[in-house]
């Protein structure tokens, strides 16, 4: 007994003399699984893509090679990436056009009980399952489905038509268009946009608004020079959001769209059905670069300043 | 999320190392690159003795001994049924009560995704098409079976016995399961009879209801679609000297790609999952697909109104067999399983549950399930000689000098749908 809280003793001594080994110490189980577990998996990614494949039986040569890489500059593999990034940057911007109002209504009007109705109103379908959202909106998107037939009771048919008819966004219905898939994910992702832009735009002072106001500054100036710069940390933040979880996303646009590929559908199908685990990392390496630039511009552009 | 992620790359990090251990050897004497070393001693530390089971199992099981328990399949879907999409199709609930072997089931869609869940391991026993087996053969993913040791073989038909797509130098890689042709689905309020040719789904046409078939067509999202268009080729451009839609030239494989990009004007969805094809004939009003039977008959079961055909220009086919992962955990299960499969029940009933063909004839019409000798002929047994069963398609090819195999047809199926 005696013995016991006389090592105790000194463990506590050493670590009162050396106040650094106990920061080491409470710091090394998160360290280690920042750097090995998450750290390490990625390199184990990085890795793979530095590989090739053997083409006939599917079993990868373990030779560093940069072969794979330039396989992402074919033509069809090349398109799977320029159409995420079109699609990632169109969500991006369709979110933050939709969600700011939302977000500014919920963060300056909405009182009272109001303001948790919203929280919910905006969370509740991240409660749900993802794939139940997907697929009804399949549903809701069909040719037979509730739009066209709203559509049809207001004898609208010829504009949806008409518009469906264009070129590369238009299809067959919307279930099978590409204008389907930038609704789905913009529905899915919004909850990411608005919930940073309340967050940032309930930190803006009012006071702020009413001087610029008092300054004889038009609404749309007031917005454009002092809102917008003063909420754009949350903007940027669910920019991230948005850009990334769509530029990752291989669940949607295979139930709803053209079935056309993205980034995420390439890495599934190399991947999880051609076995081509170099090819499929190599695809997966794109968004993590695109994110890396993404940052960076941001950074330039004073994004972060407001942190 | 995270986690899942995590875990993939532990698999990931799993095979590398089983596989730089296995291949670096004996090819590479020197000992392979620096990169290779460093993974293989820093996964080593990480993952400790988990790994230490594995081995490589190559040689053929001699005797079967007591059940592990249970037994991992992967299967295309409806394929392994326990009474739960439909309480007369059960063919596993009699063999865990038997055997006391458990059956885990992990479906797969396409022939791709299940050589990739095989590469990755942890499966015993797979349902793989020929479009997979031989590529799994070649690759060294599965074992020889001993037949000796499945009581029902000789109630195999003859017809598949040896059939190349599992008899690999004189040795059997595969127990056959079940057969049957890619049918011709339509919509009977579209065609008021059958179509005749696969003409509809491949070319702009106007369809007898008098709408054109552009967006109301779909296509297998599989590279071994080429094999379609090119079986279509064989038919009415004899002139390209087809023999076999897996064993195409560059001349004959460019056709094929060109017909290809013509149907991906008129292809609305590229159908992957059989329930969402199931879905789109439901609400997206489509008229025609090449599809399974088993698409057929659930859509007629829900009283959808779609029927089936071969048309004239004969149909591909698929033709399964189940076979055993090389580093399988549960053998004697699987061999049981294995055993299963011709004796029981499953040959007939699943046969009139997928609308294919039983590889034991008798299943027909021994009454040992649901299956008679008119359904199996409904389901096209007599047209064996009619239907090219799936091939992994290999540049050294029995019918011409070289072919174009399979890596390419991956990569240009991924184009001709993004419209390259």
């Amino acid at each position: 007994m005696k013995m016991q809280s006389a090592m105790l003793t000194s463990i506590s001594d050493t670590l009162w003399r050396k106040p650094n080994l106990l920061i080491l110490l409470l710091i090394l189980p998160p360290a280690l699984w920042l750097g090995i577990i998450y750290l390490g998996s990625l390199f184990a990614l990085l890795a793979q893509s530095f590989f090739s494949i053997d083409e006939f039986s599917g079993v990868i040569q373990y030779e560093l090679t940069l072969k794979t890489y330039g396989e992402l500059f074919r033509p069809s593999n090349f398109d799977i990436i320029i159409r995420t990034v079109v699609m990632a940057t169109a969500v991006t911007i369709g979110a933050a056009i939709i969600g700011f109002p939302v977000a500014y209504f919920a963060a300056r009007y909405a009182q009272g009980k109001w303001k948790p109705i919203f929280y919910l109103g905006v969370m509740m379908p991240l409660w749900s399952s993802y794939l139940v959202k997907v697929y009804s909106w399949k549903l809701i998107l069909a040719k037979e489905g509730i739009l066209n037939w709203i559509f049809e009771s207001l004898h609208l048919s010829w504009l949806l038509n008409a518009y469906l008819a264009i070129p590369v966004i238009g299809g067959y219905s919307l279930s099978v268009s590409a204008t389907g898939t930038f609704l789905v994910f913009l529905y899915v992702w919004l909850p990411f946009m608005i919930l940073p832009m309340q967050a940032s735009l309930e930190r803006v002072p009012h006071t702020m608004l009413e001087a610029s106001g008092d300054l004889g500054a038009r609404p749309y100036q007031t917005f454009r020079h002092v809102l917008l710069p003063l909420a754009l940390p949350g903007v940027i933040a669910g920019s991230i959001f948005t850009f990334s979880l769509t530029l990752g996303d291989y669940i949607i646009p295979q139930i709803v769209g053209s079935s056309r590929r993205f980034i995420g559908q390439a890495v599934y199908a190399y991947q999880g059905t051609a076995g081509n685990i170099p090819l499929a990392a190599a695809f997966a390496v794109v968004p993590i670069i695109l994110m890396a630039f993404y940052l960076w511009l941001a950074k330039r552009k004073g994004a972060f300043d407001a942190l | 999320m995270f986690l899942l992620i995590v875990f993939v790359w532990i698999k990931k990090l799993r095979h590398l190392v089983v596989n730089t251990g296995l291949e670096a050897g004996p090819k590479h004497p020197q000992g392979g690159s620096l990169m290779k070393n460093i993974l293989k001693s820093s996964v080593a530390i990480l993952m400790g003795l988990s790994f230490a089971g594995q081995t490589m199992a190559q040689t053929m099981i001699t005797e079967i001994g007591e059940g592990e328990g249970q037994v991992n399949i992967v299967a295309w879907p409806g394929y392994l049924e326990r009474g739960e999409t439909a309480e007369a199709f059960d063919w596993i609930t009699s063999f865990e009560e038997s055997t006391s072997c458990m059956v885990n089931v992990k479906t797969a869609n396409t022939s791709d995704e299940m050589v990739a869940l095989m590469n990755e391991g942890g499966f015993d026993l797979v349902t793989a098409s020929g479009d997979a087996s031989l590529r799994m053969v070649a690759g060294k993913r599965v074992q020889p079976i001993n037949i000796d040791l499945i009581p029902s073989w000789s109630t195999v038909d003859d017809r598949l016995k040896n059939a190349p797509w599992h008899y690999v130098e004189d040795m059997h890689y595969g127990v056959p399961y079940m057969w049957g042709p890619n049918v011709l689905m339509y919509s009977t309020e579209v065609f008021p009879e059958a179509p005749t040719s696969w003409e509809v789904v491949f070319k702009a046409m106007d369809l007898p209801d008098g709408e054109p078939n552009q967006g109301r067509v779909q296509a297998y999202d599989g590279p071994i679609h080429i094999a379609d268009a090119a079986n279509y080729l064989m038919f009415h451009n004899p002139e390209l000297g087809i023999i076999s839609p897996y064993e195409l030239n560059e001349d004959q494989y460019a056709a094929a790609l060109d017909l290809l990009r013509e149907q991906r004007k008129i292809v609305s969805r590229y159908w992957h999952d059989a329930f969402i094809q199931i879905d789109d004939f439901k609400n997206e009003g489509m008229a025609a697909s090449g599809t399974w039977p088993f698409q057929v008959g659930l859509l007629q079961g829900d009283n959808t109104p779609v029927a089936s055909t071969i048309p004239q220009e004969g149909a591909t086919g698929w033709a399964d067999s189940t076979m055993m992962h090389a580093e399988a955990d549960n053998p004697n299960c699987s061999y049981m399983w294995m055993e299963h499969t011709l004796s029981s029940n499953l040959q007939s009933d699943l046969s009139v549950w997928f609308g294919a063909n039983p590889a034991v004839l008798a299943a027909c019409t021994d009454g040992r399930g649901m299956q008679t000798a008119e359904g199996c002929t409904a389901n096209g047994l007599d047209d064996f000689d009619r239907i090219k069963f799936w091939t992994t398609p290999v540049s050294s090819c029995e019918s011409q000098e070289t072919c174009v195999p399979y890596y390419r047809w991956v990569s240009d199926y991924i184009a001709v749908i993004g419209g390259r």
